[in-house]
C-alpha cells in the first residue's frame, strides 16, 4: 500500500500535501486491485482446481502463453534494430514513424483484426501464395499478438537505446570498433535490461489480446476468447474460475520473470 | 603531423568556423577556450566522430576527412570518462585491443604495463562504478594508450578532479606525452593546466581561433585585448584618447612607446611594475603616487594592488621586496614602470 509519513521532519507544510497525493494514488490504486483481488478470493479452491483440470482451459492457457512468447520473439528481431535507429539516428520521417508505433495502441483492436484478416486470411495474397491462410492457427493468433502489442517492445527499447550514453558509443568507435561490434558490445548490454523489461511487458499484453485475436482466429481458442465463450454460454461463474486461474498464473511468470531479470548481470 | 585546414562544423544552430591548426609530431598542443565555443565538437570532428561541413583534416601528409572513427586510431578522453560500465577495468582497458587482433598475451601485458604506470593494477578486477574520480580518468587514460594510438584527443579530462588529483594527473599526461612520444591535443577552459601542459595553446573564442602561440608568448603576447583577458592578465585598460605618445586612461596619461591612434587599449605585465617608498630616479616615463590597496600571494610572489585616481594597477614583487616596503593597507607608495613595457592593443 501507498503509506506517507505526513509529521516527519519535512514539516507540517508539506505534510498535507503528501497525504493528499497518498489518497488520491490509493483511489487509483484500489480501483485496480479490489476487482482483481475480489475476484480471485471469490472463487473458492475446489472451483480452481476444477478450472485448472478442465482439459480446454489448460489447452487455451497453452495456445495463450505460447503464442504470445512467439509473438514477442518475432517483434523482437524487428524491434531491436527499429528501437535503436529511431533512438539514435536524426531521419526523414523519424517523427511520424515514431507516430506509426503508437498506432496499434489507439486504433480498436478489432478493427485491426480486420484489417490483419485482409491480409493473412482464406482470400488473402498470402493465402494464394501458401495454399493456406493463418485464420485458426497458432501463427494466426500470434500475428494478431505481435500487431496489437508490438509498441510496448519497441517504444521501452527505444528507452533503454536512449538511456545508454552516446559517449560510450563514440568512445567505443575512437578504440577501433565498428559501428556492428559498438552496438553488440556496448549498446546491447547497456540497454539489455530496459529490452527484457519490454520484452515482458509485450508479452503480457499478448496474453491479455481478445479483440484481434478474436477476429483472427476463434481457433485454436486463446484463454481471453475462452472466457468470453464461457461468459456468454454458462455466465458470470463460470467465466470467473478461468479468469481467476489465468491472472494467478500470469502474475506468477511476471514475478518470476522479473526476479530472474533483477539479478546483476554475471562477470565476463 | 596532424593539420587541420579550415574546418566548419555546423550542428543545427551551432557553427565553428575556418579552423586551422597544426600538432607536430611528439607535441601537447591545448586548445583553450571558455564553454560553449564548440571545443568539444572540433575534437570530435578530429575524431572523425563529426563530419566537417567544410575543410580537410591532414594526417601526416594524407586526407583523412572522410576516414572513420575506427580506422583513425585517434583514442579519445572525456571529461566524464565515459567507461563502459558493464566490464570490469580491466575489460575495459582491453576493450580497444580485441579490434586490432592482438594475441591474448599481448593483451594481457599491455593492459598490466598500462595499469602499472597508471598506478591502477589493484582496481583491474573491479567495475567502474565505486571507482573515485582520479582512479576512472586514470582507467579511461589507459583504455586510450591501450591501443597505441597515433594520437591522443583530451576533452577537458581533468575538469572533474579535485585539484590534487588534478595535480597528479596532468604529471601522468606530461610524462604520457614525453616518455611515450604521444602526440596530444588537449581540449581545456584552464588557463594554469594550459600554461603548464601545452607546448603550443591555441586560443579559441567565439568559436574560431583567435590565436595559436607557445605558452610563454601567448602569456606575454597576446595577439588582442579578449584573448589577454580570456587568459586571465591583469592590468588592463581601455585607452580613450591618444596623444604625443601617452594615452589617457581614466584621467591619467600614461606613456607608451608602441601606442597609434589606433590604440583601444593598453595592458602592462605585472611583473613590469615596480614599487618603491620614494620616487624612483630611472629612465621610466610613468610614475605614478599611489595608495596600497590589498595584496596576495600568487605563487612564490606577492601580487600587489595599488590606485591612483580611478587606476588600480597590480604589481608581482617578491616578498623581500614586501619586507622592504614596508606595506600596509593605505600605504603611500610610487609605482614605476617603463613605456616600453606598456602593451597596445
Amino acid at each position: 500500500m501507498i503509506t506517507t509519513t505526513p509529521t516527519t521532519s519535512h514539516g507540517s507544510r508539506t505534510g498535507w500535501f503528501g497525504l493528499l497525493l497518498a489518497v488520491l494514488g490509493s483511489f487509483l490504486f484500489l480501483f485496480v486491485l479490489i476487482p482483481l483481488v475480489h475476484m480471485v478470493a471469490s472463487v473458492s479452491g475446489s472451483e480452481l482446481v476444477e478450472a485448472a483440470g478442465d482439459r480446454d482451459v489448460m489447452d487455451s492457457i497453452k495456445v495463450t502463453l505460447l503464442s504470445a512468447a512467439f509473438a514477442t520473439v518475432g517483434v523482437v528481431l524487428g524491434g531491436i534494430p527499429l528501437a535503436y535507429l529511431l533512438a539514435r539516428k536524426r531521419f526523414f520521417g523519424r517523427s511520424l514513424l515514431l507516430g506509426l508505433v503508437d498506432l496499434p495502441i489507439i486504433i480498436p483492436h478489432s478493427a485491426a483484426g480486420i484489417a490483419l484478416l485482409l491480409v493473412i486470411g482464406r482470400r488473402s495474397l498470402l493465402a494464394r501464395v501458401l495454399g493456406t491462410g493463418l485464420t485458426d492457427t497458432i501463427a494466426g493468433v500470434s500475428v494478431a499478438m505481435a500487431f496489437v502489442s508490438m509498441p510496448f517492445l519497441v517504444n521501452a527499447a527505444r528507452e533503454a537505446f536512449a538511456g545508454v550514453p552516446v559517449r560510450l558509443e563514440r568512445v567505443a568507435r575512437t578504440l577501433g570498433a565498428s559501428p556492428a561490434r559498438v552496438f553488440f558490445t556496448i549498446s546491447l548490454p547497456l540497454a539489455w535490461r530496459g529490452i527484457v523489461s519490454g520484452m515482458i511487458l509485450m508479452w503480457g499484453r499478448g496474453i491479455s489480446e481478445f479483440g484481434a485475436v478474436v477476429i483472427v482466429a476463434y481457433h485454436p481458442m486463446t484463454t481471453p476468447v475462452l472466457i468470453f465463450r464461457r461468459f456468454e454460454s454458462y455466465g458470470l461463474t463460470s467465466a470467473r474460475a478461468v479468469a481467476a486461474l489465468l491472472v494467478l498464473i500470469c502474475i506468477t511468470i511476471f514475478v518470476v520473470v522479473r526476479l530472474l531479470c533483477r539479478r546483476p548481470s554475471p562477470e565476463r | 603531423m596532424l593539420e587541420l585546414k579550415s574546418i566548419a562544423v555546423r550542428l543545427g544552430t551551432f557553427e565553428i568556423h575556418d579552423i586551422s591548426l597544426e600538432v607536430a609530431a611528439g607535441e601537447y598542443v591545448i586548445l583553450l577556450g571558455p564553454s560553449g565555443v564548440g571545443k568539444t565538437v572540433l575534437i570530435e570532428t578530429v575524431a572523425g566522430l563529426i563530419r566537417p561541413c567544410a575543410g580537410r583534416v591532414f594526417f601526416q601528409g594524407v586526407d583523412i576527412t572522410s576516414l572513420r572513427p575506427e580506422q583513425r586510431e585517434f583514442a579519445i578522453v572525456y571529461q566524464d570518462y565515459a567507461l563502459f560500465p558493464h566490464l570490469t577495468v580491466k575489460a575495459n582497458i582491453a576493450y580497444g585491443l580485441r579490434s586490432a587482433g592482438i594475441e591474448r598475451s599481448e593483451k594481457r601485458r599491455r593492459t598490466e604495463q598500462l595499469a602499472d604506470l597508471l598506478g591502477i593494477s589493484q582496481l583491474l578486477r573491479r567495475r567502474p562504478e565505486g571507482l573515485s574520480g582520479g582512479e576512472q580518468q586514470r582507467v579511461a587514460l589507459a583504455r586510450a594508450l591501450a591501443i597505441r594510438p597515433k594520437m591522443l584527443l583530451l576533452d577537458e579530462p581533468l575538469s572533474s578532479l579535485d585539484s590534487n588529483t588534478r595535480i597528479q594527473l596532468r604529471k601522468e599526461l606530461k610524462r604520457v606525452n614525453k616518455e611515450l612520444g604521444i602526440s596530444i591535443l588537449h581540449v581545456t577552459h584552464d588557463q594554469e593546466e594550459a600554461m603548464v601542459l601545452g607546448d603550443r595553446i591555441a586560443v579559441m573564442l567565439d568559436f574560431r581561433i583567435r590565436q595559436t602561440a607557445s605558452s610563454d608568448k601567448l602569456f606575454r603576447r597576446p595577439s588582442d585585448v579578449e584573448v589577454a583577458r580570456f587568459v586571465g592578465l591583469r592590468n588592463i585598460f581601455e585607452v580613450e584618447s591618444v596623444a604625443d605618445g601617452a594615452c589617457m586612461v581614466l584621467g591619467e596619461r600614461i606613456h607608451a612607446s608602441s601606442a597609434t591612434q589606433d590604440t583601444s587599449h593598453i595592458w602592462i605585465g605585472p611583473e613590469e611594475v615596480l614599487l618603491s617608498r620614494e620616487p624612483f630616479q630611472s629612465s621610466a616615463r610613468n610614475q605614478f603616487q599611489c595608495e596600497v590597496l590589498d595584496w596576495n600571494p600568487q605563487g612564490s610572489l606577492l601580487m600587489v594592488h595599488v590606485k591612483t585616481g580611478g587606476i588600480v594597477l597590480a604589481a608581482l614583487i617578491t616578498h623581500s621586496a614586501f619586507d622592504d616596503l614596508q606595506i600596509t593597507p593605505c600605504a603611500r607608495v610610487y609605482a614605476t614602470f617603463k613605456s616600453s613595457a606598456v602593451h597596445c592593443f
